[in-house]
């Protein structure tokens, strides 16, 4: 048993995330057949994975932020305000779905640009810069809409609404964003760089690296992303909300997907595809409670204690990667075994 | 004027635009503005029903102060307002025996949820930022689903009168709020606690928990009370919110939030290790204070949020840009609460760190 715990706290977080995916859904297959029906019907499947691409995509911007050790709170409102912006430029035209498209991404980049430069050059941590600007935002979307605005052709309306076999467009896109995103993290100069602002800024800085950056980029991706699951939204509802965002509350939800993913919420450490399967997590969570007939109140409750219970298995790992000189008492660690030494 | 009469305005000055001081700054022009605006504001008695309303945010950005300061989060404050007051709605009914045994109750849920929040953060080791946000889940989905969704029940005027009323009939103020004692009774422990080696434990343990552990600090115990003070505190005001705003679900959202805002705005630094409760208390009535300005002037009530949203970037920004030079120094000599000689040790390395970005210092010192 001992060494079956050593064996899995050597593991790397995603594999341990990807376990405990395959280990829900187990469950979840056995549970919805004991009332008589399958998890994984294609309907069912296709409910899953419709589940997942909107709380992926805030979780993919926000897994960039919080790798570079910052925190995005305004996502929600980005959220609200993309889906509002695309509806009401498109307004029920096909020939402006260009045009809305882009002014959404591009007016959700500048507030991520916001968000970066607050943090960056004022040096506001990310907590209250981003609670700030979502709280501004929040201003704006009360005092300017009243209640759901524009239309969206029935063209863009398809981006939610088709799929391949089972498999819903949305979710390709959004499986597609997380490999580039991936490959960025593992490849690139900003990926790098990006790790290393957000394990230690001030070991990076020394090292020559431009802390700014990075963790510019990474607000303005995290935006970005938040305004994509806005278009998502938009797509499905026919419509722009300003509550979309509110009453998703993908601000927390997507940090706890993150952190369920087993990336460091201090920053530094962690990767996508961890988020991804801890998104995949809740909407198999949400799933099964639906199909058993859950109370929605209820749900919460249950969502609640997985956040906690999930982090908890794998925070007692010891994520500090350095041989240890000292233990917790203060005395001398005595031998250096190879695994200390790793 | 004399040459040291001079130098005593000018180091009263200093004090009030260094970041520390500049909440209290904040807060007398805020009340200035709304005293001319709204010249009956200075009333003695419009001043008790002002402090009254203040009271329960106030306690909870009070509760907030203790675990921040730690260097850790309390997000659960808000929807535990809101099930301390479903609790009592539901509970005390109209039968008046029943408010002493439910206050009782409340006070127990208060030290569960805190006790909960404070051990799993502490030896389980979950972020707290993770821990009270499951928390904050768990605790409104169940009260919502033991109510059904519909929160209501009238409680019996015995236990509205702790929120409502107060003591008759005084001369000059007239009425004397129970909240306003009871806000001043909690200021009171707040300010005892935290000078007690408690107080001064925990502000050590959130500026470096490692070098707080060597020192002998038990940094699970230390932080745990820290949970429970800020669970019991919303208990507080919950009770006061029962009869202040009536039952409902909605009743406390948000609050966790407000209290954050209140407490950075009086210059505590996210990250812990820097701040007073008097900080928090005064960040608190700068708040409100700001949110009645804007009740009295021509904003429309939905930009309220947005101008929050200014002024906390604005609070903290000023804080960490305008005073990051002249800040090391003036720290050490003038912060007595703070522990003096680990700010000496670390000072050096921190000098160009600013109020609300502590959470980028203790990257190497804090493992979760």
């Amino acid at each position: 048993m001992k060494a079956l715990i050593a064996k899995l706290q050597r593991l790397d977080t995603t594999v341990i995330v990807l376990i405990a995916l395959v280990l829900v859904l187990a469950l979840s297959a056995i549970l919805v057949s004991t009332v008589g029906r399958n998890l994984l019907s294609p309907g069912n499947i296709r409910d899953i994975l419709t589940g997942m691409s909107v709380l992926g995509f805030v979780a993919i911007g926000q897994t960039l932020v919080i790798l570079g050790g910052s925190l995005d709170l305004s996502v929600p409102y980005v959220v609200s305000l993309t889906s509002l912006i695309a509806a009401e430029t498109m307004n029920g035209r096909t020939g402006m779905i260009v045009p809305g498209v882009l002014l959404a991404l591009g007016v959700a980049s500048l507030i991520g640009l916001a968000n970066g430069a607050v943090v960056t050059f004022l040096r506001v941590h990310g907590f209250i810069a981003t609670l700030g600007v979502g709280l501004i935002l929040k201003g704006y979307l009360d005092t300017t809409y009243k209640g759901t605005a524009g239309q969206v052709p029935w063209e863009f309306q398809l981006f939610g609404a088709t799929g391949i076999g089972p498999v819903p467009i949305s979710t390709i896109v959004m499986l597609a964003c997380a490999g580039f995103v991936g490959f960025l993290l593992a490849r690139s100069k900003f990926g790098h760089h990006l790790f290393a602002v957000g394990g230690n800024a001030e070991v990076a800085r020394l090292s020559g690296v431009r802390t700014r950056r990075p963790l510019i980029w990474a607000h303005v991706a995290g935006s970005f992303f938040a305004g994509i699951a806005g278009l998502l939204l938009a797509s499905r509802l026919g419509v722009g909300s300003p509550t979309v965002g509110v009453q998703g509350s993908y601000d927390l939800l997507s940090i706890a997907a993150v952190v369920l993913g087993g990336t460091l919420l201090a920053g530094g450490r962690g990767s996508i595809w961890g988020t991804i399967g801890g998104v995949a997590i809740f909407a198999v969570l949400d799933n099964l409670m639906s199909v058993m007939q859950v109370n929605p109140f209820f749900k919460d409750m249950v969502r609640g204690a997985v956040i906690i219970l999930a982090v908890a298995v794998y925070s007692n790992r010891r994520i500090v990667a350095r041989r240890e000189r000292f233990t917790s008492s203060g005395r001398e660690v005595p031998q250096l075994t190879e695994e200390g030494a790793r | 004027m004399t040459a040291r009469t001079d130098s005593r305005i000018q180091t009263v000055l200093r004090a009030l635009i260094s970041p520390k001081g500049a909440v209290y700054l904040l807060l007398i022009v805020l009340l200035v503005s709304v005293t001319a605006i709204h010249p009956s504001f200075a009333e003695p008695g419009q001043l008790m029903r002002y402090i009254q309303r203040v009271a329960p945010i106030a306690i909870v950005a009070i509760g907030q102060y203790f675990v921040i300061v730690s260097g850790e989060f309390d997000l659960s404050m808000g929807s535990l307002v809101t099930v301390q007051v479903v609790v009592a709605g539901t509970l005390v009914g109209q039968d008046d025996s029943r408010t002493v045994p439910v206050l009782l109750l409340l006070l127990v849920i208060g030290v569960l949820v805190g006790l909960v929040n404070g051990l799993v953060t502490t030896r389980l080791k979950v972020p707290s930022f993770i821990v009270t946000l499951g928390m904050m889940l768990a605790l409104y989905g169940g009260v919502l689903w033991w109510t059904g969704g519909a929160a209501t029940g009238n409680p019996a005027d015995s236990f509205r009168q702790i929120g409502r009323s107060g003591i008759h009939d005084l001369p000059v103020i007239g009425l004397l709020p129970w909240s306003v004692l009871i806000l001043a009774a909690v200021v009171a422990i707040a300010a005892w606690l935290s000078r007690r080696p408690f107080g001064k434990t925990l502000v050590a343990i959130g500026d470096n928990p490692s070098a707080a552990r060597f020192a002998g600090a038990s940094v699970q115990r230390t932080k745990t009370m820290a949970f429970v003070l800020s669970s019991m505190s919303a208990t507080i005001a919950g009770v006061l919110l029962v009869g202040y705003a009536g039952v409902h679900p909605s009743v406390g959202q948000g609050y966790e939030f407000t209290a954050i805002t209140a407490v950075v705005l009086g210059g505590v630094v996210l990250g812990g290790g820097r701040g007073n409760v008097w900080g928090a208390l005064a960040g608190a009535f700068a708040l409100e204070t700001l949110f009645t300005l804007l009740n009295f002037t021509a904003v429309p009530s939905t930009m309220r949020s947005a101008i929050q949203g200014v002024i906390i970037i604005a609070a903290v920004a000023y804080a960490g840009v305008i005073f990051k030079n002249r800040r090391a120094p003036a720290a050490v000599a003038s912060d007595p609460p703070d522990a003096p000689g680990m700010q000496q040790a670390t000072g050096e390395a921190q000098s160009t760190e600013s109020a609300g970005s502590g959470a980028t210092r203790n990257h190497n010192t804090k493992e979760n």
